[in-house]
């Protein structure tokens, strides 16, 4: 070996060293270990110097040769080159006008669309937290089994709420009684209103938290006294102190104002309830209640736990609570009744339960489902700017080639596209932000919300800075990253071309974009196919002119005669008839039925209403078969009017004629009916048995056919105020009550249909800008084309075709997609409409008809170019 | 002027830069060094220390030539400044003034 040339030391310090030391300090701080291992290798020898050579190494792990330089001219990036970018972006999207105007209309829309779902979710999420014990606050409710399938209610016996008080005192803080909300006359002198409210233990405004404005939250403790919201004191005494004042409750309670609390926010459980009143007050009017045992279901039981309770376990304690004080009673033993604590924070959102008693979701559903869609929309609006930046890379090129050529590196350019996306994201948030402060009104009532734009919350402003800068990055990451990627020289040589295969990715986002938007089509026409199909629906009775009147005070049960009598005489009323409730509920359900021929095991549980003897006639019953309750009969006070339900359920040939034994008792089947939806029109009809013994809470009115509404209401309103001047006139219409039935599903096809129309508006847009930008670069193509003798329409065809293929590749694809989740939102209801092929073909056709229109403005205003001017420069 | 900023260490390369100059580079003052006070000493410190000095104004430093027992890399010489030099010289007569006022029967008695 040459001497002069010494072994070269080992290699990992070099490598150590050019990454830690700093890059100009590296020739000397090399050169010098190098020098020194060789002198050393000549000195001690080749072991000993490797063996030394890392202390040498280690001597250089200091900050002073890690510190980098600093840098000898300021950071372009934070002021100057950003002011240059920025103006930049101003300058080019002043230039393009139209394209700016697609861009970031577009993508306010989305936006817009995203911040009203956000704000709709976050309503939804936030429900029922007004109420400081959120986490502490639970319903009693109970599973029950009923031939093999489980039902879920929060009906609940009276003694139940005072066995667990009594029984659990280390595990509920408290557990109050509570009859059901809903409305009740309120009277302060001759001022009466009808005002939801609910009758409650007098530990509830601890419990819920209310905010006092008068009074105290221990104002329900004295057996007559009542708690007014704001807006119910206000509604009842003006502008005059409430406090002491005494008010009458369905003319049969005296309770003082002992409290005014502020109305809970809407988005919780208790918004509708304007007043809070003791339990024993209801109690002592309503004395029945007391003596009703484990037996009866009326009452709502709600609890707040101790600090650490853990519900779950707490509700597999108690679950026997209720089936352990039935007794020996073989049928109330055979529901095998299980008590459960649903607690506060799942009411609103999960609060259906399927048919072995599992809590299933409920609302949470449609949260996931809106916020899925407006992922969705804002999506759509990204597409289109990625498209429309992509599309017109070739004109910015020779930009990109040019700023390359004098310096410019690929980060700056990166720096560059994103100022130019995030310009425009900034811009459109603030039209966005303008659209929704616009809307949200209309959004409100839409949605049955009271929301607001959250100003003040610093969580929206950071979702909204996120929410920019997810979309700025979105938008601008596939232009920035792709033209910045340009070779200069390729460029500026003249022989660059966006090839084929840069279109690709364009060619698969608008896919995306119509496969999202036909979805949504098929969806919304799915969904209202649904609510029609369903409101088509034969409901057995006849609801037009039908009126309701709640008996709601003592004088409507000792003067109803004199009231059905005067009603008479009015001439417009054609028959007037009471039942237990109302024509769209069904609130009683009982067992206890034996027939002949009945199989022992099968559970007899069927709904029951008791109704006056003209009921069938006010409501307009179709009978099948037999005939309806008379007066001239008084045998039909043990007679039963059964529907189709209930002869199918019993198994009876020949309906009429046969004896039912309700608790022992005969009862004889006069008449059966045709099915009475009386409860979810979506769901099959209880069988049902109607008679005439028991308590009747509900005024049933038919104004005759030929009499109109309004002609008729002043006339039954004064017989009201005559007959029984202490209470309101408060009726429903039942054809009223019967579309809130609907509203649910409504609702949701009137957002999905916006939102659908959204989604097609905005890819339509990026449409028309793509359209645009392909007829102006084939200018020349076409001007040559027509020279040659091609017609307008085979241009128009030539122009339109590669989209309308993307339809329809878009169009396969949402297809099945679509038919996917429809079924699956289908089998939530028993009554179904079916999915005909038709609404596919709609959707497809309408999409492909929106497209055509879209595209062929752009290719026949292309076509249409005289050749000379296309052809003459260049 | 602050005496004190002038370490030990630093009062030591200096000299040697002024005693090696004009070819001072901080492997050959690390082995001058290394020679002069027996114990090993690394490029690294000496390095550190040069450059500690020429911030403070006692030493300025160019690029050398390259040569192949470097790789092929360039070396960095230093020179004493002018102000390196008046330091080095203030240090010295305040050691010698006070080694002069030491009695020599003192220092018999360390021998």
């Amino acid at each position: 070996m040459n001497p002069n040339q010494p072994p070269p030391p080992p290699n990992w310090p070099d490598r150590l060293l050019n990454w830690l030391v700093a890059p100009h300090l590296r020739e000397e701080v090399l050169g010098d270990i190098h020098e020194r291992y060789a002198l050393r290798v000549q000195r001690l020898g080749e072991r000993k110097a490797r063996r030394t050579y890392w202390r040498e190494v280690l001597a250089y792990v200091r900050p002073r040769f890690i510190k980098r330089k600093p840098q000898a001219y300021p950071n372009p990036l934070i002021t100057d080159m950003l002011r240059n970018y920025i103006k930049t972006a101003w300058r080019h999207l002043a230039k393009n006008k139209g394209y700016s105007f697609i861009n970031i209309s577009g993508l306010a829309v989305g936006m817009a669309v995203a911040i009203s779902i956000g704000l709709w979710v976050w309503d939804e999420l936030s429900f029922d937290r007004y109420h400081e014990n959120y986490d502490r606050i639970v319903q009693v409710a109970q599973h029950g089994t009923v031939n093999g399938e489980t039902w879920t209610g929060s009906s609940l016996p009276y003694p139940l709420g005072t066995e667990l008080k009594t029984k659990y005192p280390n595990d509920f803080k408290r557990v109050l009684k509570a009859w059901r909300i809903q409305d009740h006359i309120l009277a302060v002198g001759d001022n009466k209103l009808s005002i939801t409210g609910e009758f409650i233990e007098s530990e509830a405004p601890d419990m819920l938290t209310l905010d006092m404005l008068k009074g105290t939250r221990a104002g329900l403790q004295e057996l007559n006294s009542i708690l007014l919201s704001a807006s119910a004191a206000k509604a009842l005494f003006g502008d005059a102190d409430p406090m002491g004042k005494v008010v009458k409750i369905n003319n049969a309670m005296d309770a003082k104002v002992t409290g005014v609390y502020q109305d809970l926010p809407h988005n919780t459980e208790f918004h509708q309830v304007k007043f809070f009143a003791p339990w024993n007050l209801y109690v002592s009017a309503n004395t029945w209640i007391k003596e009703q045992s484990w037996f009866n279901n009326f009452i709502q039981t709600y609890a707040e736990l101790q600090p650490n309770v853990d519900v779950d376990k707490l509700s597999a304690k108690i679950k026997d609570i209720k089936h352990k004080n039935l007794g020996d009673n073989k049928e109330q033993l055979a529901f095998n009744f299980q008590i459960f604590l649903h607690p506060m924070s799942k009411w609103h959102l999960y609060s259906d339960f399927d048919k072995q008693g599992n809590n299933n979701g409920g609302f949470i559903q449609y949260v996931w489902l809106f916020s899925i869609i407006g992922a969705f929309v804002l999506l759509l609006a990204c597409i289109n700017f990625m498209n429309l930046s992509t599309a017109r890379s070739d004109k910015r090129a020779k930009e990109v080639g040019i700023r390359k050529a004098v310096g410019s590196v690929r980060r700056q350019l990166i720096g560059q596209f994103f100022s130019e996306s995030f310009l425009v994201v900034i811009l459109a948030f603030g039209v966005a932000i303008g659209l929704v402060a616009l809307t949200i009104n209309w959004f409100n009532q839409l949605a049955d919300k009271q929301m607001t734009i959250l100003w003040e919350n610093p969580y929206f402003w950071l979702f909204s800075l996120c929410f920019i800068l997810i979309t700025g990055l979105l938008a601008g990451s596939y232009p920035a990253l792709y033209l910045s990627g340009f070779q200069p020289i390729k460029v500026l040589k003249g022989t660059f071309r966006v090839g084929r295969l840069a279109a690709i990715p364009r060619k698969v986002l608008v896919v995306v974009q119509f496969a999202v938007s036909v979805t949504l089509i098929i969806g919304t026409i799915i969904v209202y196919r649904q609510i029609q199909y369903a409101k088509n629906r034969p409901v057995g009775y006849n609801r037009e002119g039908l009126l309701q009147v709640r008996m709601a005070a003592d004088d409507f049960y000792t003067k109803f005669d004199v009231l059905r009598q005067e009603l008479k005489n009015t001439g417009v009323v054609f028959e007037t008839a009471q039942s237990a409730s109302r024509a769209t509920e069904l609130w009683s359900n009982n067992g206890g039925f034996e027939w002949t021929g009945k199989d022992p095991s099968l559970q007899a549980d069927f709904g029951t209403l008791t109704v006056s003897p003209e009921y069938g006639k006010t409501v307009g019953w179709q009978f099948v078969a037999g005939r309806d309750f008379s007066r001239d009969f008084a045998s039909d006070s043990a007679g039963f009017v059964v529907n189709e339900a209930a002869v199918k359920f019993m198994g009876l040939q020949k309906p009429v004629g046969e004896i039912i034994r309700r608790d022992g008792q005969p009862f004889r089947i006069v008449g059966v009916i045709k099915d009475m939806v009386m409860t979810s029109p979506f769901e099959p009809v209880h069988p049902t048995i109607f008679f005439l013994r028991g308590p009747l809470n509900w005024i049933n009115i038919k104004i005759k056919p030929n009499v109109a509404a309004s002609d008729a209401l002043p006339k039954i309103e004064s017989v009201f105020k005559k007959v029984i001047p202490s209470v309101p006139f408060d009726y429903d219409f039942v054809d009223q009550e019967y579309a809130e039935k609907f509203e649910a599903e409504e609702r949701i096809g009137t957002l999905a249909g916006i939102f659908a129309a959204l989604a097609i508006f905005i890819s339509c847009l990026g449409l028309f800008g793509l359209a645009s930008f392909v007829a102006e670069q084939r200018t020349k193509e076409i001007g040559v084309r027509k020279v040659l003798g091609a017609s307008v329409f085979n241009l128009w065809r030539l122009l339109s075709k590669d989209f309308v293929l993307l339809v329809i590749v878009a169009f396969v694809i949402a297809t099945p997609i679509a038919w996917y989740f429809l079924n699956n939102w289908l089998q939530k209801y028993t009554y179904r409409t079916d999915i005909s092929w038709w609404i596919f073909a709609v959707a497809g056709g309408g999409a492909l008809l929106i497209t055509l229109l879209t595209v062929s403005y752009q290719a026949i205003k292309a076509a249409l170019v005289n050749p000379v001017k296309s052809l003459r420069s260049e | 002027m602050r005496r004190s900023d002038l370490g030990e260490f630093e009062e030591v390369v200096l000299l040697a830069v002024a005693v090696l100059s004009p070819k001072a580079y901080s492997v050959v003052i690390a082995e001058e060094l290394e020679r002069e006070t027996g114990q090993t000493v690394s490029t690294g410190a000496v390095h550190a220390a040069l450059q500690r000095l020429e911030q403070k104004g006692y030493l300025r430093s160019e690029l050398g030539e390259a040569t192949p027992e470097r790789g092929g890399r360039r070396k960095r010489l230093f020179t004493v400044t002018a102000l390196g030099g008046r330091v080095l010289n203030d240090v010295r007569s305040v050691r010698n003034r006070l080694w002069e006022r030491i009695v020599p029967q003192t220092i018999l008695k360390w021998s």
